[in-house]
């Protein structure tokens, strides 16, 4: 039972990672249907702007708590900066053009940023200090959950009844409501769509910020190619739930997460991907448009 | 000309992006030995560039504007540069003839590295070409075509290694397999559409490289198969610079017949019902095309085409493992497909050239070559958003009958 619980807490963590991530992609493709290959690369430049901030204040020896708020916050500004620029430069010329040409410019991107944090900072692994504080309530459990991995379920808890209000109860979820459904007929009534879709950028791009400074802090070390992997995962989990949807991007996560911990913990790790893969494929077989995604049928 | 104006936008550009980079360029920090060094001159290396840059960006999108408002405006598309070379025979003749000169005299004039290089390409023309049925002509976005270049790739190497199968035997083989596979992909994906079909071929293409990766007693895991012999010429022995050259004159001949297939096929009935399809599926249901079928043989066409290139490439390199088939690879020949233009055949030979011989030459810049890459890719979007040469779209028009109804 100890076991179980383990593997279902792990695979808690897991979920929670790819949801923060997979909810800016779902954002993102829900308003301009473009797969926002640079997203992860979003990830990895939090996850690499918290680190600079953490160590250049604990030279000037700040408190931990401090430090982590902190750096949390200036990753998920600078993150939602750059998100805002790559909107800008990237994808608003190519709105109106074939999707793929988008595509292949999230792509270019991608490589980009990249290359751009390879030859600024370093291609090694940098050590990634954890400076989460340990909980001492947690103390009985902690070979079961450890502090670090509390924080990132009440994180994403978080963000998603933040988001949950904002796009349900506010001006802009509602503005950003109506662009997804139909982007002519919002300009129309007067809905600021440019202003609307750097938002939706902004907004997905700091919620990957944190993140990538909370993964960072998990897992203990950061390099320039890690958000090519997780970007990868947290797109399929995004599909899986559904592309569009953001409770669906959550659930997606969390399925995913789990199918991955489990199955690495009861039958083998070496085929774990192969595994989380062929699930992808077997819900999509049955369910097309994901678990909970809308199926739309097509009007002639 | 420059308002003062514009030198204030440019001014806050540069601004903006220098607080964009300051964290990442201006800081590094050691965290071993406790040192911060600051970087300001990156920081104005930054401020300058982004100030000229953003005057170059400004006149290029505004160019790019006016001449998408002049073509809707006289109402005709205006034909690139290319295709209307192609279609005079003042120029179109001796380009053929200059085109043959030079891929014949190539190998022996250029060095064999030179000549490896190209060979590459060739590979990546083939490939890209069977790509091309896939996503440009029937418009199945498809990210894990690199499976199937994996597949013959492997059945080259493993069916040498047990059973000793030469090239030319396993070129058709691995061709068929791959073409087996297409169909094994194809058929639970029939009824995903767009982006949801995208993620199950990225997770089919994963699947094989972890197989291959993981099944030591299959595959032999990580560590590949080495050893796998080039293409032999009658039993004749060659020397590695003539194998070289061999398999360079092979590649020309394979992407030859490619494109001589793939021509054939674009303006065959089957070619017609993938255009069809791409374009709408439920009108194309309703003329009568079978969608399963066609959906079938484009994804085991395709397939083909990677196979018999995976081939070759297990001849040329003489070893192979699965770090060669990431998804990475899938993305590059994505690339070579939209960036060359999607649908053209000439524009997919040369979006290989340029996108495998680019980075190649681009070494000049060692370590910025990838960055470069990156941001020329981007900026070939944003300014040619239909690729190199754009696929031209046949278009009948019915002269007659407007007369008729003028008069």
């Amino acid at each position: 039972m100890d076991y179980f619980l383990e593997l279902f807490l792990g695979g808690l963590t897991r979920g929670s990672i790819y949801a923060l991530i997979a909810l800016g992609y779902t954002m993102v493709y829900g308003i301009i249907e473009l797969i926002n290959f640079a997203h992860g690369e979003i990830y990895m430049i939090g996850a690499f702007t918290g680190l600079i901030v953490i160590s250049v204040l604990t030279m000037l020896g700040w408190n931990s708590i401090a430090i982590i708020v902190l750096a949390a916050l200036i990753a998920m500004l600078y993150s939602a900066a750059y998100g805002f620029t790559i909107e800008k430069i990237a994808y608003k010329p190519l709105r109106g053009s074939q999707r793929l040409s988008a595509l292949i410019s999230a792509i270019g991107m991608s490589l980009f940023l990249q290359n751009y944090v390879l030859l600024a900072q370093t291609s090694n692994f940098l050590p990634y200090p954890n400076l989460v504080p340990t909980w001492d309530f947690l103390q009985p459990y902690e070979h079961i959950v450890r502090s670090t991995e509390m924080v990132i379920y009440i994180a994403t808890a978080l963000v998603m009844v933040l988001l949950t209000y904002l796009i349900k109860f506010t001006r802009m979820g509602k503005a950003m409501r109506a662009v997804a459904q139909d982007r002519d007929m919002s300009m129309l009534v007067g809905v600021d769509v440019n202003r609307v879709i750097s938002f939706t950028f902004i907004i997905g791009s700091s919620i990957a910020a944190l993140g990538g400074v909370l993964v960072a802090s998990h897992i203990g070390q950061v390099n320039f190619y890690v958000g090519f992997i997780v970007g990868i995962k947290a797109f399929v989990a995004a599909v899986l739930g559904g592309i569009g949807s953001m409770p669906g991007a959550v659930l997606g996560s969390l399925v995913l997460g789990w199918t991955e911990s489990f199955f690495t913990g009861y039958i083998s790790s070496d085929y774990e991907d192969v595994f989380a893969f062929l699930f992808l494929v077997l819900i999509l077989i049955f369910r097309p448009a994901g678990l909970l995604g809308r199926s739309d049928t097509d009007k002639v | 000309m420059i308002t003062l104006q514009e030198i204030k936008k440019s001014f806050l550009v540069s601004l903006w992006f220098m607080f964009l980079t300051f964290p990442i360029m201006v800081i590094k920090v050691n965290t071993i030995e406790q040192t911060i060094e600051w970087r300001w001159w990156w920081m104005a290396a930054v401020g300058l560039g982004a100030f000229v840059l953003s005057f170059f960006w400004r006149i290029a999108i505004a160019r790019k504007e006016a001449g998408k408002k002049k073509a809707e405006v006289s109402g005709e598309e205006k034909i690139a540069l290319i295709p209307r070379l192609m279609s005079n025979p003042r120029f179109y003749i001796p380009g053929l003839v200059a085109t043959v000169a030079l891929v014949v005299i190539f190998p022996f004039v250029f060095s064999m590295y030179q000549t490896n290089i190209l060979i590459t390409a060739l590979i990546y023309v083939v490939v890209g070409l069977g790509l091309n049925i896939v996503v440009g002509l029937a418009g199945l976005l498809d990210l894990g075509y690199v499976a199937f270049y994996a597949v013959g790739a492997y059945s080259y190497a493993l069916l040498n290694y047990h059973f000793g199968v030469t090239f030319w035997m396993a070129l058709p083989i691995g061709a068929l397999l791959a073409f087996l596979f297409g169909i094994m992909l194809g058929f639970p994906v029939l009824r995903l559409r767009g982006d949801y079909l995208a993620i199950v071929t990225l997770g089919f293409g994963e699947i094989i490289r972890l197989v291959l990766e993981n099944w030591n007693a299959f595959s032999f895991g990580p560590s590949g198969i080495a050893n796998i012999p080039k293409p032999g010429l009658f039993g004749l022995k060659l020397s590695l610079q003539q194998s070289s050259i061999f398999i360079y004159f092979v590649m020309i001949g394979l992407a030859l017949m490619t494109i001589f297939v793939v021509r054939r096929l674009q303006d065959s009935r089957i070619g017609r019902a993938w255009i069809a399809l791409r374009e709408d599926e439920v009108a194309c249901q309703a003329m009568g095309i079978d969608k399963t079928r066609t959906k079938l043989s484009a994804f085991a066409m395709g397939a083909t085409w990677a196979g018999m290139g995976g081939v070759v490439f297990a001849a040329k390199t003489t070893f192979i493992n699965p770090t060669s088939f990431t998804i990475w690879e899938s993305v590059i020949i994505l690339c070579v497909v939209v960036l060359g233009g999607m649908g053209s055949i000439l524009g997919v030979i040369i979006g290989a050239l340029v996108l495998i011989l680019l980075p190649e030459y681009l070494r000049a810049f060692s370590e910025y070559r990838m960055l470069v890459f990156g941001a020329l890719l981007v900026m070939m979007m944003v300014f040619r958003p239909g690729g190199i040469v754009s696929g031209v779209r046949r278009i009948y028009k019915f002269e007659g009958l407007q007369n008729k109804v003028d008069s």
